[in-house]
């Protein structure tokens, strides 16, 4: 009787994986450079941070913590995807406290959005680092 | 700092289609084909949301 005695990925369980996932949080395309994906991170990386600059550049509403209105706090956990470069954000009072111009809008969804594209390269690398992700 | 909407329109399905190949696709060739993809569906959706929301109006 033949036994398979080698253990599951999911076994050999270290703690990089989650190095990687909250590296590639906390900067932009850092866990795909954890795992020398050089050219992914760097496009990650660029993509990221050229849509978060603009959305400054644009005059974007930087959301703080709140527990007002429901999109408010749907923004806020978008903003925050971001990771280090929601903290120098409101670190250096950066963005807007309230949308004054009608393209402003545009500034506040960039933002948004490159938190979440963010989370999304992060579980990426996540997924790779663990192999889910064949390559 | 001013942008054009379809600008604003380009800029973003750029960066976003960027970042959806690379993590959605596991081959190179097919994360440009589906990066690609991305950005026609952004911007043809948009052109033809805008010209849905002009058949409206008129």
């Amino acid at each position: 009787m033949a036994t398979n005695v080698s253990a599951p990925a999911s076994a050999q369980s270290s703690t990089f994986p989650t190095m990687v996932l909250i590296a590639g949080w906390l900067v932009p395309g850092a866990g795909h450079f954890m795992l020398r994906k050089w050219i992914r991170g760097t496009l990650i990386s660029v993509s990221i941070l050229a849509m978060f600059v603009l959305g400054l550049a644009l005059k974007g509403k930087i959301y703080s913590p709140n527990t007002g209105d429901l999109l408010d706090v749907l923004n806020f956990a978008g903003d925050l995807g971001t990771g280090i470069l929601y903290v120098l954000a409101r670190l250096f009072d950066l963005g807007q406290a309230a949308v004054q111009v009608a393209t402003a809008d545009y500034g506040t969804k960039f933002i948004v959005v490159a938190g979440l594209l963010n989370i999304i390269s992060a579980v990426d690398a996540h997924s790779l680092a663990t192999g889910r992700k064949r390559s | 700092m001013t942008i054009s909407h379809f600008g604003a329109v380009l800029l973003f399905a750029l960066f976003t289609s960027v970042v959806f190949g690379i993590t959605q696709r596991s081959d190179p060739r097919m994360m440009i084909r589906f990066g690609a993809f991305c950005f026609v569906l952004f911007v043809g959706g948009t052109i033809a949301a805008s010209w849905v929301m002009w058949l409206i109006k008129h």
